[in-house]
């Protein structure tokens, strides 16, 4: 017992021991923690050892960890490895819908419910995740981002076509990739602002909208030096290059005057990433499935415009 | 009161409480043993980060967009940092590795998410796309609630200064070399044009680095052209196909 403990008495009015200090008469309680608050806070030591022990929280020293440099605890919890696992067993999942599908034709993804089901779910993620950015939500698509609803497409809607489209992307990086490039007329002055305004007459003239005469003529001959190798002599386009169809009224970039002046003036270059490198084939052929069953997916064999 | 605690008690009061210094000494220790084992395995761990092919130090051009994108903020909205999760993986493709970041000061990871993650968005979608969000993000999101950048494509960007700004990273450990210093203003505009004269040079110093014209606009560099350029780099560097992510000593 020291000197202050010696002091220790019992204040009348709490009943608390004091501290035995003393300042011109004024004593200190030495009020106990409340149990339940000391007991949680052993309670978290405890805790803590145990973590220390079973989880990789201690460092090891030198030579100790063996190659790996650091310690996994007594449960060798990796959070990497879980994630492996938790992959794999999401593959293993999937691996029955996905080794149906491979090989499937759209007609036997069709037929096949089960199978139906597998490839608008799976299709229905992927999009989200990457498409759906920006070929919108509902793939209806913005302006210089196609509809994927419909039955306009540049590159071909087969099944087929459509795979390659992803696999290999558009104008992309891949060294296989889709590309054609419209030069800009009017930016690289191939063309005069006036002769460009023929040539939009005479392009709009093609799905029925009505303008000068004249300059209708006038356009119609550009278009035949400049636009046809790729557009066609008819305008219909062509699948081969992704030059659309400019007879029909579904217009990419927009179909008023000043949209299309504008396209020809600066030559669009749409890009699409190629998706090899960062999906798996089966993953792939699920989207490019999807996409078709959009509603606008087309017979390998037809070609509504265009060779 | 236990015998125990009363001595414990005793040495407090008539050691401690009566020594300043020998208080401040006990404080010091106290507090040291905290440091201790949170650096001290720092010494004599070889490395903290995986060992990974092909993470190479920033471009000029991409280190200036990742100052536009610190300047405007970006990382309020958006982290760079995909999670050992099964959700995260499968959305954003594969986990960030710390060699990502390991040339990044300060790094961007963060932790708030109104906006998606970045860590890997280099090359999922076009310049042009860049370009049309950054311009009006509601022109190709229209639920998006981010504002809109349009000032980015008619700002011209300064670059005099990249040479200092590369050698302050150098400070703190990112390898630029003295060629790469020599070059950073040239490589600007060098990393802007497929057909630049000192292509060949530029791909030595910065493999891999895609060289194009981001903001579409030949004739002026542009806050757009060095933004984007960052934005494409994003997750691209590291080889997965070389990289075993598996491996034994890659499982932390």
């Amino acid at each position: 017992m020291s000197e202050h403990d010696s002091k220790r008495e019992t204040d009348a009015h709490s009943g608390t021991e004091t501290t035995g200090h003393e300042w011109d008469g004024i004593k200190e309680l030495d009020t106990p923690l409340p149990r339940w608050w000391l007991y949680i806070f052993y309670g978290c030591i405890v805790w803590a050892v145990i973590y220390w022990v079973f989880m990789p929280a201690w460092p090891a020293l030198p030579g100790l960890a063996g190659e790996t440099d650091h310690t996994r605890g007594l449960r060798n919890h990796s959070e990497r490895a879980n994630v492996a696992a938790a992959l794999d067993a999401l593959d293993a999942e999937r691996a029955g819908g996905f080794a149906a599908l491979e090989g499937a034709s759209i007609a036997e993804i069709e037929n096949d419910p089960q199978l139906l089901g597998f490839v608008l779910a799976a299709g229905d993620a992927v999009f989200g995740d990457n498409c759906a950015t920006c070929h919108g939500v509902g793939a209806q698509g913005f302006v210089g981002y196609p509809n994927l609803n419909d039955d306009v497409w540049l590159w071909g809607g087969s099944y087929e076509d459509i795979r390659t489209t992803l696999t290999v992307g558009i104008r992309s990086e891949h060294p296989d990739t889709r590309f054609s490039q419209m030069p800009a007329f009017g930016r690289d002055e191939l063309l005069s602002r006036s002769q460009i305004g023929d040539v939009t007459d005479y392009v709009l003239s093609l799905s029925g909208t009505s303008a000068d005469v004249g300059a209708i003529q006038r356009g119609e001959a550009i278009f035949e030096a400049q636009c046809a190798s790729c557009h066609m002599a008819d305008g219909r386009g062509d699948r081969l290059q992704g030059a659309p169809n400019l007879t029909d009224q579904d217009w990419l970039y927009g179909g008023t005057r000043e949209q299309v002046m504008a396209i020809i003036h600066r030559g669009p270059y749409g890009v699409m990433p190629a998706w090899e490198d960062r999906l798996d084939e089966a993953t792939i052929d699920a989207l490019a499935a999807y996409v078709f069953l959009l509603g606008g997916g087309e017979d390998a064999t037809a070609r509504p415009t265009g060779r | 009161m236990s015998g125990k605690k009363s001595l414990w008690s005793d040495l407090h009061k008539s050691l401690f409480e009566k020594n300043s210094l020998i208080l401040t000494v006990g404080v010091l220790v106290t507090v040291s043993i905290g440091g201790i084992v949170e650096i001290a395995p720092l010494f004599y761990l070889d490395s903290t980060i995986e060992e990974v092919d092909g993470v190479r130090p920033y471009t000029p051009l991409e280190q200036l967009g990742r100052d536009i994108y610190i300047r405007e903020g970006c990382y309020n909205c958006h982290s760079q940092m995909i999670r050992p999760l099964r959700d995260e993986v499968e959305r954003y493709g594969h986990y960030s590795l710390a060699a990502e970041s390991m040339y990044d000061h300060p790094f961007q990871w963060g932790s708030k998410r109104t906006g998606p993650d970045l860590a890997r968005v280099g090359g999922r979608y076009s310049d042009e796309w860049h370009r049309d969000h950054m311009r009006l993000p509601q022109a190709v999101v229209p639920e998006s609630v981010m504002p809109a950048y349009p000032f980015l494509e008619t700002s011209e960007l300064a670059f005099d200064n990249v040479e200092a700004n590369l050698r302050a990273l150098r400070t703190v450990g990112v390898p630029y070399s003295d060629d790469m210093l020599g070059a950073a203003v040239s490589d600007i505009e060098t990393q802007l044009d497929p057909f630049a004269e000192d292509y060949d040079g530029f791909q030595e110093r910065y493999p891999g680095a895609v060289m194009r014209d981001f903001d579409g606009n030949p004739d002026l560099v542009t806050e757009l052209d060095a933004l984007i350029a960052y934005l494409q780099v994003l997750g691209t560097m590291v080889d997965f196909s070389t990289y075993e992510a598996e491996a034994d000593e890659n499982l932390r």
